[in-house]
């Protein structure tokens, strides 16, 4: 890739802001740099999984994992043209709180020929205390390799 | 055999049905995913109607991967609190006509959840049905299958562990 660092994130906010399931949660691309990315999600009375708490469920939490994690391996400096999720994990240490906003970091620690790993924590605003962990393998789709086959 | 006659099968489906709908309705995200479930006997079929808004990938297009764990989540969560309401209900330990928003049993609480993707979610509706594998007095492990056209070909399965609520009464709170 040619383009400057600013101009790659300001692409890569446009690009995972505009996917339409992350826009109807409300996420938005915090940071974005070589191989991490920052991505937070409003509290949102459509995303509460539990009417008698309020708490977000934890579907709605793995949304946010998953997209940062996608992210992630997108902005890795090997530059995979496009990614899906292989699988992921998810560990819930304790509930969100209501009301506030989700913020998750994702990075992407290894990237072989075919395959992105992935880790990842959310918060919300009590920094001390994740609210979740998650690991996960995520496809590397190559722009147009020269015909050889492995 | 002296056994009590049988209810009228509209007592036992109204019951039932109206056991399940509290479950569903109370939780505001299956609304928002356009999660519905179909029931045949104690068996729960997951339902998420295709929306655009569930879109991941927009070229391909594919559901988008948390949209896929999100209803998956949700099939585990319902199967398992569906079994014990089932059990409660079916043998008078809960009256269904008490049941209400406020005196729903609470709902048992992700421990951790996996997701394997194996293959791309179509742009229409998906299924998913829960199996509670072990379901303890405190913990519990469910796996959940979900497929589109083929009941065969999974696009998506899960395995998850859940803490169980506390029994105490009627949907009492304890810790």
């Amino acid at each position: 890739m040619t383009l400057k660092a600013g101009e790659k994130a300001r692409i890569a906010k446009q690009f995972i802001e505009a996917i339409p399931f992350s826009k109807a949660l409300g996420m938005n691309l915090d940071d974005i740099g070589d191989g991490f990315a920052v991505i937070s999600m409003p509290w949102s009375e459509d995303l509460v999984g539990d009417p008698q708490s309020g708490v977000i469920h934890g579907g709605a939490v793995s949304a946010l994992m998953d997209t940062c994690g996608g992210a992630a391996v997108m902005s890795h400096p090997d530059a995979p043209a496009g990614t899906a999720t292989i699988d992921l994990r998810i560990d819930y240490m304790r509930p969100a709180t209501p009301g506030q906003r989700i913020i998750a970091r994702a990075e992407c620690y290894n990237v072989t020929r075919s395959v992105g790993f992935v880790r990842a924590s959310a918060f919300d605003e009590d920094e001390d205390r994740p609210v979740a962990t998650a690991a996960g393998a995520f496809t590397v789709e190559r722009p147009k390799e020269k015909e050889a086959k492995a | 055999m002296n056994r009590p006659r049988p209810e009228p099968v509209q007592v036992v489906k109204e019951r039932r049905d109206r056991a399940l709908e509290l479950l569903v309705k109370g939780v505001p995200y299956a609304r928002f995913m356009g999660i519905e479930f179909d029931r045949r006997g104690d068996e729960l079929t997951a339902i998420m109607h295709y929306d655009e808004k569930l879109i991941g990938n927009p070229f391909l297009p594919a559901l988008h991967g948390g949209a896929i764990a999100s209803f998956l989540e949700m099939t585990a969560i319902i199967g398992l609190s569906w079994q014990t309401l089932w059990d409660d209900i079916e043998t008078g330990r809960t009256a269904a006509e008490d049941l209400s928003p406020e005196t729903m049993p609470r709902l048992p609480k992700t421990i951790d959840f996996t997701v394997d993707y194996l293959r791309a979610g179509l742009p229409r509706d998906a299924y998913a049905r829960a199996r509670v594998n072990r379901s303890g007095r405190r913990y519990a492990s469910v796996h959940v299958e979900a497929w589109q056209d083929n009941r065969d070909k999974l696009f998506a399965q899960a395995t998850g562990h859940f803490l169980m609520p506390s029994r105490n009464g009627n949907g009492a709170r304890v810790g």
